[in-house]
């Protein structure tokens, strides 16, 4: 790999993981998803730092194109990651039809009261 | 006279709220009783609806730190509070000490936290190795933090100032755990005197704790990576 394509690469990682801490320390992702955040981000610096840390991997496991094992990884990575927000959003669907029913009962409570 | 609000976050503990309100009821007989059920599906609401305590119920479960978020807010709105103290509904904490947590805020301090560890406190059961040494963790990354020595950074055994109550009203954590060591973090970088006062704590009277295992683990690791991050951040007010 080229010194040029190596840095872009690492400035990439760098602002990448600069950016996940902003928004950590701004409160702007929750605790439970800055730690999955902060880990990948951290992850794809110091492979961008030692490119030869995925050529070794990729040696000791006989694997002989070594960017196919990142391509597996980031797939199923992804995957579980959509499985999870799947999962969040099945919860965060039940929550907000629990607080609608509440609110329509509480209305109609409301209702009665006033006549 | 200062008026005050006792405020016991609730989860499914109608087992255990009942002893915890007859004895908060002979021990701080002047203060108001509020009981936040966050969700509970048991009968924790009527309960302690028909002990004369005001409840307010949750339509889902929010976490503790929700629950805190709530009773704040009905202060503020309410206006009358002088000061505020968190208890559990579980009976670990005495409400014999109340007095002392606001003797402490009385005498100008804004956050007063009742510690199982500090000299002179007890604990009168088990607690896991494990736990212990997360918190003595927790203790030395929030000295790292604030500067201050606190020796049971995730009591739920509090008492608040007015000013304080106004000030988490507006910016409480509310995701696990950051409830507790979170809130202290950010009242001792805002300026507010946070101390800490001996407590005896028992065991609970019934129901079982509420993380243990390698999720607690998750959330200590958590915890400790979301503080260290957010290490000299100003808190941020939110609605």
């Amino acid at each position: 790999m080229s010194w040029q394509a190596q840095l872009v690469l690492v400035l990439t990682a760098f602002v990448t993981m600069l950016f996940v801490l902003r928004l950590v320390r701004r409160r702007e992702l929750r605790a439970k998803y800055s730690l999955l955040w902060l880990v990948t981000g951290a992850a794809f610096f110091v492979l961008a730092l030692i490119p030869g840390l995925l050529d070794w991997v990729a040696d000791r496991l006989g694997v002989g194109y070594a960017p196919a094992i990142l391509f597996g990884i980031a797939i199923v990575f992804l995957l579980l990651v959509l499985v999870h927000l799947s999962w969040e959003l099945t919860r965060l669907e039940d929550r907000t039809r629990a607080l609608a029913e509440d609110l329509a009962l509480m209305r109609s409570d409301a209702d009665r009261d006033d006549v | 006279m200062h008026k005050t609000l006792v405020v016991i976050p609730a989860y499914d503990e109608a087992d255990s709220l009942p002893s915890v309100l007859k004895e908060l009821r002979e021990q701080v007989p002047a203060s108001d009783v509020l009981v936040v059920s966050d969700g509970s599906t048991d009968a924790t609401a009527s309960i302690a609806r028909s002990a004369g305590a005001r409840v307010v119920e949750l339509p889902i479960n929010l976490g503790v730190g929700g629950a805190l978020r709530v009773a704040f807010r009905d202060a503020v709105r309410d206006g009358r509070y002088e000061r505020l103290v968190q208890i559990d509904a579980d009976g670990q904490h005495e409400p014999l000490v109340t007095g002392q947590l606001l003797d402490r805020i009385d005498a100008g301090a804004d956050l007063v936290i009742g510690s199982r560890f500090a000299a002179g406190g007890a604990v009168t059961y088990d607690v896991s190795a494990f736990r212990r040494c997360g918190m003595r963790i927790l203790g030395w990354l929030v000295r790292a933090l604030t500067g201050q020595q606190f020796t049971d950074t995730t009591s739920g055994f509090r008492a608040f100032s007015r000013p304080m109550v106004d000030f988490f009203a507006r910016s409480y954590p509310s995701e696990y755990m950051g409830d507790t060591v979170e809130a202290l973090v950010n009242a001792c970088n805002a300026g507010f005197r946070v101390e800490e006062v001996a407590v005896n704590m028992r065991g609970r009277d019934a129901g079982a704790p509420s993380t243990r295992g390698f999720r607690l683990f998750y959330y200590y690791v958590r915890l400790v990576v979301v503080l260290i991050a957010s290490a000299g951040r100003r808190p941020r007010t939110t609605r």
